[in-house]
Parts: C-alpha cells; sequence; structure tokens
C-alpha cells in the first residue's frame, strides 16, 4: 500500500475521527527501523482493546504490530480467542473467520495476494490462541507447514482457553486442574515447537513477551524469513493472569519465572540452514548500511 | 477501476477479456460432446480463474482433476490440493479476502465437512463459486446420487442455483460469476447439479470461443473491503461486538444477517437477466404440473411425453435458482394447476416444503414420487404419481401394489 | 467374546451358509494361528472386492491373522480402499466419516474399557494415508496426545487410490498425479517422526514382503497398545493401478521400495519394552549385561 492510500482529502480532514487523524500523521507505516522503542513516540497500530487490566496477550500485541517489517503491507489472520477481542482495533488488514482455520484462510490468502501482486512484498502473519492453533486447527496449521507456504504462524501460548472460561487445551502443562480437566490434565503438554520442526518450519522460537526487544528481534527474523524462505513458527508465552490465579501487575513475573533455564518457556530458537544464510546476509547489508551512513556523518 | 477499459486486452493465458454479455449471447458457439466433468473444465477455462483449492470426494473428484490440467496449462494463477474440506473452504475464503476470483467444488460429504464455512462465506460476503455435484451423505456410506445437501446449502445465505443440464452447468459458472460479483450482490454462490447424471454423461453442450474469457474479478467493487492493504486499514469498530451483550450488538448481527439475505434478494434483476428467468415454463396453463429442480426435470420431461401419448396434457415448471426462491414466478405459473406434482431425488422432499411455504391451496401439491440413496427415477413412476393424483388405475409398474 | 456366541444352536447348523460353518469349524477364533499357517485355516477376511495384485489386500489379511486376540477385537476404519475389504472380515468393524476414525476408536476404547473392565478388547484402527495424513491428521494426532491405547495402522498407497489417483500428503515429492498437475510441491510427510513426538509407545514401518516381520509387528503393537499406550504402524501398500505397477511386479516393486526408502524401522519406547518382557515373556527386549555384550561381540 503507498502511503497516499490513507491520507485524507484536505476538505474532509476535519470530518475524520481523530484516530485516523493520529494514524495518518504518527504512525509508523513504511518507517524503515520500526522497533518497540516507537511505542509511546508514535500512533501504534493498536492503542485501545478490550483485554483484561494487566492481560501480557496486550503486551505481546502492542510489541508485534510495532515490530512487523512491513505493517503497510501486512495482512494478519486471527481466530477465534481473546486475541479476536483486538483485531477489531488493528490498523492493519486483518481477518477473523473461523475457530481453527486460521493456517487455512492465510495459505489461501498468501497464495491469492502472490498472484494478484506478483513483484511485491505482501507478507502473511497468522496470530491465535492455542487452542486454535494446537487444538481445532492442528491440521491446518501443520499442513501449511508441510506444504511450505511462505507465512509466519504466532501462537499466543496462554496454556489454556481463556476466552471461554479457562478449560484444558492441549499445551496446558500435565496435571494442572481446569474445567474440563477436573482431576489435572492427564497428559504432557504438546511439543508443538519440535513438531513444527519436523513439518519443515525455517524458524522456531519458543519464549515468552517479557522483553520487547527479544519480541522484537525473533518478530522481525520470523516475517522476513517467512517472506523469503518458508513457514516461520513463534510459540509466545502470555499467561492468562485471570486463569491461573494471578494479579494484574504479576504477569510480568510470571513469564520471567517461566522462561527461568530448565522452564517450559526458556528461550529456545532454530533457525534452518537456508534461514541461517538468509539472516547472516540481512545482517551484512545492515551493516553496510551503518557503516555507509557513518562515513556519510563523518 | 471500470471494467469495460480492460475489454480486449489479454489476460495471463493470452485470451481476450471480452464483454460477458457478448461472449454468453452474442459469441459464435461450438456444439462438443463432453462428460460434466469436462464442461466444468471448460467452463473454468473462460473464467478467468485466480485461485482453485480442490480436494477428492466422488463424483467431484474428476472435475477437480481436471481443472488441476487448466492450472499446468496456465488459465488458473494457482491451484493445490488442501487437506481437508473444511480446510478448503477456509482456503478458497483466504484467496477470496486476498481479492481473488475463487473456484472450487465438492460433494455429499465433503459439503457437510465444510459447512460452517459456508455461512460464513455468505457473511463475510466472499463471491466464491463453489461447484456441488449432489450425492448421498447418511450412514450407511452412499456415493451415489442424492440432493439432499441442497438442504442444508438453502440456509446458509449461499445464492444456491440447481443445474438440470451439462450446457446449464457450462453457462451457469460463468453467469454466475457475474452475478455473484455484482456490488449489490457479491455473495457465494454453491452451483448445484445431480452428482453422476450430469458429472459423469456425455452430452452436447455449445461452447463459447477458447480464445475469449470473462473480465477479471475486481475485489475493490466489493461492498466490503478486500483484505490486501491497498485500500485504508481503518478500525472495522471501536468495541468488537463479540464483547457486547446488548441491544446495539445484537441490533447489529441482526441487521448484518438480514443484509445477507437481502443480497440474495437484489440478485434477482441480475439473474433474471443472466438466465432470462428464475424458473422456465411449458405449458402451465394445464391442470396438472410438474415442478422439480435438476434432472428431475429431464425426468418430468420424460413422463410427460408418455403421458401425452394417452392424452393426458401435463405442464412443467423447471425451478432454476432455489436461491434466490422464485416465489413470485411459481404463484403465477401455478395458479391455474390443480395438481403439482413434485418428483425428488432425496427422502426428505425439501422442494414440496419450500413449495408449501409458498404456494396457495397446498392441497394441490403431491410431495413425490421421491427415490434416494443413489436410485434412478423411471419417468413411469412419474406417470404412475400423477395418475394415482386423478384418481386414474395405474398399475404400470409390477409390484408397487396400486 | 465368548467363543459360544460362534457356535450353532444344534440342529441349525444345515442351514447356515458354508462360509459360516467353515468360521465356526475352521476359523481361528480362540487358536493361535500364525501366518505361516495361511491356507490352513478359514481366514476372517478371506474374500474382498479389491484390484487383482493389490498389496494392501494382503497386508490387511496378514495383520488380520496377527490380531492376538480376534474374537476380542474391532477394527476401525474409513473411507479409502481399505474399507472395501476390512468390512467383509468376520469381526466388528466401525466406519463413521471420512477422517474420523481416530476419535471414533478413542470414543470405542475407552467405552468398551468401562464397559468390559480388565478383559481386553482391542481397537485396531486401519485406515488409508489420506484419511490418516491429511483429513483425519488432527484426530490421529491428537489420540496420540491424549495417550489412547490403541493400535493405528496406516495403509500407505501414497496416493488417494479410492477416488482415481489424486496427490496425498505420504505422495513423494515430484509424482505427477491428479490435483498435482505438475508434480507435488512438498516431501512425503514424516509421519514415524510425527508419532515420535506425539508420544506413541511402538512405532513401525514394514511393507507387506515378509509376512513374518508383518506379524510380529502387528502383534506387538496391539499388545502394547492394550496397557502401555497408543502405537503405530506404517505399512507401504502400493496402488497397483495408479502407480501402473504390473501385477506381477507388485512384491518386486514392494522389496525395491523397502530397499529404498520404506526401510524396515521399529521404536519401542522403554516402557512398552519392559511391558512385552514382563508380560509376554519377549526375549528381543531383555536387557543384556554390559559386559556380555563386549564379549560377544
Amino acid at each position: 500500500m503507498s502511503k497516499e492510500r490513507i491520507t485524507i482529502s484536505p476538505d474532509l480532514y476535519d470530518i475524520m475521527p481523530p484516530d485516523y487523524q493520529d494514524l495518518v500523521k504518527h504512525a509508523t507505516y513504511g518507517k524503515e527501523d520500526r522497533g518497540w522503542k516507537d511505542i509511546g513516540t508514535s500512533k501504534e497500530l493498536l492503542e485501545q482493546h478490550s483485554l483484561c487490566a494487566g492481560c501480557p496477550e496486550s503486551m505481546a500485541f502492542r510489541y508485534i504490530l510495532a515490530a512487523l517489517p512491513n505493517p503497510e503491507d501486512t495482512v494478519m489472520v486471527g481466530s477465534t480467542g481473546c486475541t479476536s477481542l483486538v483485531f477489531p482495533h488493528v490498523a492493519i488488514h486483518n481477518i477473523h473467520s473461523l475457530f481453527g482455520n486460521q493456517n487455512a484462510v492465510a495459505s489461501g490468502l498468501k497464495r491469492a495476494l502472490t498472484v494478484r501482486f506478483p513483484n511485491r512484498i505482501k507478507d502473511v502473519v497468522v496470530l491465535a490462541g492455542d487452542g486454535a492453533t494446537v487444538d481445532i486447527g492442528l491440521d491446518m496449521t501443520l499442513q501449511a507447514w508441510f506444504r511450505q507456504e511462505k507465512f509466519t504462524t504466532i501462537c499466543f501460548d496462554n496454556e489454556l482457553y481463556a476466552n471461554t472460561g479457562g478449560q484444558e487445551s492441549g499445551l496446558m502443562q500435565k496435571g494442572f486442574v481446569a474445567k474440563m480437566a477436573p482431576v489435572g490434565k492427564l497428559f504432557d503438554k504438546v511439543r508443538l515447537p519440535e513438531i513444527a520442526r519436523e513439518s519443515g518450519c525455517h524458524y522456531i522460537v519458543n519464549c515468552t513477551v517479557s522483553k520487547p526487544s527479544l519480541v522484537e528481534r525473533v518478530v522481525r527474523n520470523a516475517v522476513l524469513i517467512a517472506r523469503e524462505i518458508g513457514p516461520t513458527y513463534l510459540q509466545l508465552y502470555t499467561p492468562c493472569i485471570l486463569e491461573i490465579g494471578k494479579d494484574s501487575q504479576e504477569g510480568l513475573q510470571e513469564m520471567r519465572d517461566a522462561e527461568k533455564p530448565n522452564e517450559r518457556f526458556a528461550f529456545k530458537e532454530y533457525v534452518s540452514e537456508p534461514a541461517k544464510a538468509l539472516l547472516a546476509d540481512l545482517a551484512a547489508k545492515a551493516k553496510d548500511k551503518k557503516a555507509a551512513a557513518k562515513q556519510l556523518v563523518s | 477501476m471500470d471494467t469495460t477499459s480492460i475489454i480486449g486486452t489479454k489476460n495471463r493465458k493470452e485470451q481476450i477479456i471480452t464483454d460477458p454479455r457478448v461472449m454468453m449471447n452474442d459469441a459464435p458457439r461450438t456444439p462438443s460432446f463432453f462428460t460434466g466433468s469436462e464442461v466444468i473444465k471448460e467452463a473454468v477455462r473462460r473464467a478467468n480463474v485466480d485461485v482453485m483449492v480442490a480436494y477428492p470426494i466422488t463424483p467431484q473428484s474428476e472435475a477437480a482433476a481436471l481443472c488441476g490440467e487448466l492450472f499446468a496449462e496456465g488459465y488458473i494463477g494457482d491451484y493445490f490440493r488442501g487437506e481437508s474440506e473444511f480446510a478448503v473452504m477456509s482456503q478458497c475464503a483466504g484467496a477470496a479476502f486476498g481479492g481473488a476470483r475463487v473456484f472450487t467444488t465438492t460433494a455429499g460429504p465433503g459439503t457437510l465437512r465444510a459447512m460452517e464455512n459456508f455461512p460464513m462465506w455468505a457473511g463475510a460476503r466472499l463471491p466464491i463459486q463453489c461447484i456441488v455435484t449432489c450425492r448421498g451423505i447418511n450412514s450407511p456410506l452412499s456415493i451415489q446420487p442424492d440432493t439432499i445437501e441442497i438442504a442444508y446449502l438453502m440456509q446458509t445465505g449461499m445464492l444456491v442455483w440447481h443445474a438440470e443440464t451439462a450446457q446449464d452447468f457450462y453457462d451457469w459458472i460463468l453467469k454466475g460469476y457475474m452475478v455473484s460479483e455484482e456490488p449489490d450482490v457479491h455473495l457465494p454462490l454453491a452451483l448445484c447439479c445431480d452428482g453422476f447424471f450430469v458429472t459423469h454423461t456425455k452430452d452436447t453442450v455449445d461452447l463459447t470461443p477458447v480464445e475469449m474469457c470473462l473480465p477479471p474479478y475486481d475485489p475493490y467493487r466489493s461492498p466490503v473491503p478486500c483484505m490486501d492493504m491497498e485500500c485504508p486499514p481503518v478500525r472495522m469498530m471501536r468495541d468488537p461486538f463479540v464483547m457486547k451483550s446488548n441491544y446495539i450488538s445484537y441490533a447489529t448481527h441482526a441487521s448484518w444477517q438480514q443484509e445477507v439475505w437481502a443480497a440474495a434478494e437484489r440478485s434477482r434483476k441480475h439473474t433474471i437477466a443472466w438466465l432470462d428467468g428464475l424458473i422456465e415454463t411449458e405449458n402451465v396453463d394445464a391442470d396438472i404440473l410438474i415442478v422439480a429442480s435438476g434432472t428431475a426435470v429431464s425426468q418430468g420431461r420424460e413422463a410427460i411425453r408418455l403421458l401425452a401419448d394417452e392424452g393426458i396434457r401435463v405442464g412443467l415448471v423447471k425451478i432454476k435458482t432455489l436461491r434466490p426462491w422464485p416465489e413470485e414466478e411459481l404463484r403465477e405459473a401455478t395458479k391455474r394447476a390443480s395438481h403439482i406434482i413434485v418428483p425428488e431425488f432425496n427422502v426428505i422432499g425439501w422442494l414440496a416444503r419450500e413449495l408449501k411455504a409458498t404456494l396457495p391451496r397446498t392441497e394441490r401439491i403431491i410431495a413425490g414420487p421421491r427415490v434416494c440413496g443413489g436410485m434412478t427415477m423411471p419417468p413411469e413412476i412419474i406417470v404412475e404419481g400423477i395418475k394415482k393424483a386423478l384418481g386414474m388405475r395405474s398399475g404400470v409398474l409390477a409390484g408397487r401394489g396400486s | 467374546m465368548s467363543l459360544n456366541y460362534v457356535k450353532f444352536t444344534p440342529g441349525f447348523d444345515v442351514f447356515m451358509p458354508k462360509e459360516y460353518r467353515d468360521m465356526v469349524e475352521h476359523g481361528p477364533f480362540g487358536k493361535k494361528t500364525t501366518v505361516s499357517q495361511m491356507g490352513s485355516f478359514k481366514e476372517i477376511l478371506e474374500e474382498h472386492p479389491m484390484c487383482a495384485g493389490c498389496a494392501m489386500t494382503l497386508f490387511i489379511r496378514l495383520a488380520i491373522i496377527a490380531f492376538p486376540n480376534p474374537e476380542d477385537t474391532i477394527t476401525v476404519g474409513t473411507a479409502g480402499c481399505g474399507r472395501l475389504a476390512i468390512s467383509q472380515a468376520a469381526i466388528p468393524f466401525v466406519y463413521g466419516n471420512y477422517g474420523d476414525q481416530n476419535g471414533v476408536a478413542s470414543g470405542l476404547s475407552r467405552g468398551l474399557r468401562i464397559r468390559f473392565g480388565d478383559q481386553p478388547k482391542d481397537v485396531v484402527v486401519m485406515a488409508g494415508d489420506g484419511g490418516t495424513a491429511d483429513i483425519g491428521f488432527q484426530q490421529v494426532l491428537h489420540s496420540w496426545f491424549r495417550k489412547e491405547r490403541f493400535t493405528t495402522i496406516m495403509l500407505d498407497n501414497e496416493v488417494y487410490g479410492n477416488t482415481g489417483g489424486q496427490e496425498s500428503g505420504m505422495t513423494v515429492r515430484g509424482a505427477v498425479l491428479k490435483m498435482a498437475p505438475l508434480g507435488k510441491k512438498f516431501e512425503k510427510m514424516d509421519m514415524v517422526a510425527m508419532a515420535k513426538i506425539a508420544g506413541c509407545a511402538y512405532i513401525a514401518t514394514v511393507v507387506p514382503n515378509n509376512p513374518r516381520r508383518v506379524e510380529s509387528c502387528i502383534k506387538k503393537a496391539v499388545l502394547i497398545a492394550r496397557e502401555v499406550g497408543p502405537t503405530y504402524i506404517q505399512a507401504y501398500t502400493s496402488c497397483n493401478i495408479e502407480y501402473a505397477i504390473p501385477t506381477d511386479q507388485v512384491m518386486a516393486d514392494a522389496k525395491t521400495v523397502e530397499d529404498d526408502r520404506y526401510k524396515f524401522t521399529e521404536y519401542v519406547s522403554d516402557e512398552a519394552k519392559a511391558y512385552l518382557t514382563e508380560r509376554y515373556g519377549y526375549k528381543e527386549f531383555v536387557q543384556k549385561p554390559a559386559a556380555a555384550a563386549v564379549l560377544t561381540a
């Protein structure tokens, strides 16, 4: 999308809602070095949301949207769950259709955009909860990876069905007592990052969203690798503080606890060989650019 | 974008983008002897389709695979096999959200597996075309022709048309896109036929020139923005409706659903222009009428011929579109009839139910004869049904005890 | 099933169909029949409507002979060629919707356990690659995640055979088939790796050429599924029609494919090894002392 598309006709400027005016003036579409540090100094692509107070998912959303390398040409696909309460507020095109079909929708979408815009970048990013990704949508999640569809899948893993009130999900830990798991969950947390690797993902990260700089880095990598090489997967711990009995100020600490070494969300990253080459290439280019800029200044 | 500006230019396969009215109404036709599945392929070849998604299920597999050959030849932008019908219909949704002209096919249990998608397509105003080659869906397993799945499709908000012949099929695939992509319609189309009877039999079909194709789909004529980041990404709503349990939320949902059905109603004028009416009639001044859709119409024609030999005059109403439902047309066509016979290829008699809910003096409507589970419908049983309704002895069919 | 159920009321036997009498008199129920006795007893599956030379049929016959407890075994299947044969066998066959076989089997095996307690009722799923790896993939994986105790057998002919030869997820990359007009674009799915990550207690890949091996795999898989956890067997059962293999070359093809990319592999979890050793006297999994191993080597 060229930025002209969102500029407001001068005659109509005053009747546009202030948040749209803000979006045109202060959003970071087209800014090359956009990132989480823009938060607070620019108009975010998500500002309002209707999640619970203290919800780590709302942080994750803001970091991800700030980190997308190319928001002006990114289309997101969501699913049913807490995320579907946020997407209507997001200032990039996004699709919600059914529960669990997000990776199928994204497959069709990415292919349609490739047919329609053969010489342009159009990034597709799926963002859905653990129920959608691993339970009801598992088939479509994995089959998109088998087919090597070129888009990014992000799973907000809060380890339960939060939006429906706290039921057991496949990504819940074994033994956790929840609705529909009245004697505790009887089987292990599904090892989706490993399955993603077997299914052909080229970049996989398992982590929490406690550090915005980390979220920025992995989101950027995931989108750029998906654009050039093949499917990528991020599994981000966004605890549902409500359902695990925490208070609104305890979300960050919960994530810090869960990411300690040997804990289930200790940072893990897998990069395939072609993806490594791409990242190295991008890093080299960035370095050259920086050096050139420095030379220009001096 | 004005589509007339591209008339005369060429598409990705060097076909000439032609004014659809010229292509369908004026261009020379070549009679060709093809199976129904091949006819689907030939129509898609000329439909300028961007994306098709396929999945094997009898009896549509052949058509879906033949369309794969079109992709290999360069007529379709992208084509792949999905992993289930549910996934396929979601993949079609994704492609349509992205602004592509989308085509797919399914049948019977596949239609039911995919069902959650169909009201979503209609609600999201995606003008996808789905060919439904109807077959049995019950347990025990049947792969044979049976139209029961149409009963479900009629409640989804999709346009539902029921082709009788391969010629209908050919023309309606192409015309279907023209109707369903109109900005005031913009709804998916379930284009149904009776599996095997239409897909696996050969018929002479008059084809339009192969070098002509429909204008491409223009997603910016959609009443809702397509999701390609080429139009302003305004926040869709201040509060997601799903959050709110209040009158505003209910009213929004209610008005949206009503709008979907209103859009189907608005398709009438376009459909009438393209299909030359929502119904087709013969001798509707007769006392006795056969009202049917799909291949039951063909069997009705045979029954009418048999009865004419005995001096009994019977008229015919062929229903082409089930959604929109041709209520006014049917009232007019049946106003003089004292007996209305409704032969159907399904166990529940959905067409008779629709008619009974629409026409005055329902005692005139005879719900049947019906066959199901893949049985054929010999015209003789329609003849027998008519004679029985008239209080005549028939006894033409051995062992039926009438 | 008590074996009395299959016996005739005295005096009625003359009215029973020949095959039923054969089943009672010469069938394998209650006996320990083996594949090497094939041809000397009435098989549970004898007739079938499959194509001439079909390797899948041979595999299904071998598998059914190998069931450790056929009189208490229920099979579950789905749409595809396999069901055309399995549904004609003299043991119950459950058929629901396409791809739901592992969902049905989960409910079935739990229901049978509630009703029959410790008396083993073996549930064995036999479905094609489309039913297992494509349309039913999610239900297959989730049944493994949940550690459902039944056996899943994939009849892998690497194509949708029954609908006329379309690409499946188990098709090898590059194969030109219906719905893959330019050749399949992605790799054959690695279901063995999936089964491992998902927690199957026993996993094997076999071809039907070696009947004793098939028998051994099936027996272990069914026994382990009784108590330890989910088991998975992936059998190469070529579609000689869609891959144009002459009927007299079907076994040669299986051998070639076995040598090339379908080698016999077997994974047995430690828990399953201990269980087979202790409960069923399997000697092959007895831990040898390390010193002894050095001596024999």
